[in-house]
């Protein structure tokens, strides 16, 4: 209770935090290699949900350490899932390639956006815990620390 | 060898130079900073809501020039989609809405895709405008994105 309580303090601080504390709304999408992408089906396990774009440039910095963070706390059960809000998948392939981005990527679009409250700006990053519950959100630059800190105290929780 | 190989490296150096600051390259250099418009050309977010709520016979045109995906979800009323600024095929998208205009239209862009410091979409656009020789042409500042500066605060938006 205490942890969920100073999760949701902190994630306040960084603006509209409607989803906070509610069940991540459910999608199903076909990620860019043509797999299901299911949230409903990764239950169990703590999801880094980070929406992006590749003219986002803050958004180029952390995708190689979300990837990062996938090979280091994928043992712990995070998954981490890029959902791109670029009109178009060309560019996409184009630089999840050249970054070498192994965790899965979808295309967003307008519905999925306003179901997270609204995609206005990127980069924006949830934190979603075991049981389905947004537990933080990051919108803009933030302190990769903050991020980091926020993720290994869900992962920790059981 | 390794003086031949030095030899090589400044050569490939030197080309590299040329390409970058062949006319060309220079006349489709994409994307352009925000930060490269004239801070007179800026208006702020209250400034256009005062604009949008009066009743002055010369509305702007105003134009999204960022993302059709943000653009779905909301955006300022009146406004239209215009194609991405930092996108060849965007700006193409922009030359074609206002080759009809008068140069002396009141046109407004906006994005609100990134903080401004980082937007690659209007600086390129804004530009694209004035070398078709458009005189009127304002940018709103939008200091870190459109759900924070405008949608959180109250400010009129379509869907």
């Amino acid at each position: 209770m205490f942890l969920t309580l100073v999760l949701q303090a902190r994630a306040q601080t960084s603006g509209t935090q409607s989803l906070v504390g509610r069940r991540a709304p459910e999608f199903v999408r076909r990620d860019l290699t043509g797999h299901n992408l299911d949230l409903a089906r990764l239950h169990g396990k703590v999801v880094l949900l980070n929406f992006w774009a590749t003219w986002c440039a803050p958004c180029q910095i952390e995708m190689p350490m979300f990837a990062r963070w996938q090979e280091q706390y994928g043992p712990q059960q995070l998954a981490v899932i890029g959902i791109s809000m670029d009109d178009d998948s060309e560019p996409v392939r184009r630089m999840i390639h050249a970054q070498r981005i192994v965790y899965p990527i979808a295309m967003g679009d307008a519905t999925l956006g306003q179901r997270y409250g609204g995609v206005l700006g990127l980069p924006l990053t949830f934190l979603i815990d075991r049981n389905g519950i947004v537990r933080a959100k990051f919108q803009g630059e933030t302190d990769p620390g903050k991020i980091e800190t926020s993720l290994r105290n869900l992962l920790d929780s059981h | 060898m390794r003086i031949r190989s030095i030899a090589t490296m400044g050569s490939v150096a030197v080309i590299a130079f040329v390409l970058i600051q062949s006319p060309a390259r220079a006349q489709s250099a994409l994307p352009l900073a925000a930060t490269t418009i004239p801070s007179t050309q800026l208006i702020q977010p209250e400034e256009l809501k005062a604009i949008l709520n009066s009743t002055r016979p010369a509305q702007p045109l105003i134009l999204q020039v960022g993302s059709r995906v943000m653009f779905d979800q909301a955006h300022i009323p009146t406004s239209e989609y215009a194609g991405s600024g930092s996108r060849e095929d965007g700006l193409d998208v922009l030359r074609d809405r206002v080759k009809t205009l008068a140069k002396s239209r009141f046109i407004l862009l906006y994005c609100g895709c990134c903080p401004w410091n980082r937007c690659p979409n209007v600086g390129s656009a804004y530009k694209t405008l004035s070398d078709l020789g458009f005189t009127n042409v304002k940018v709103l500042y939008i200091a870190d994105n459109f759900g924070s500066d405008w949608v959180s605060k109250g400010y009129p938006v379509a869907h």
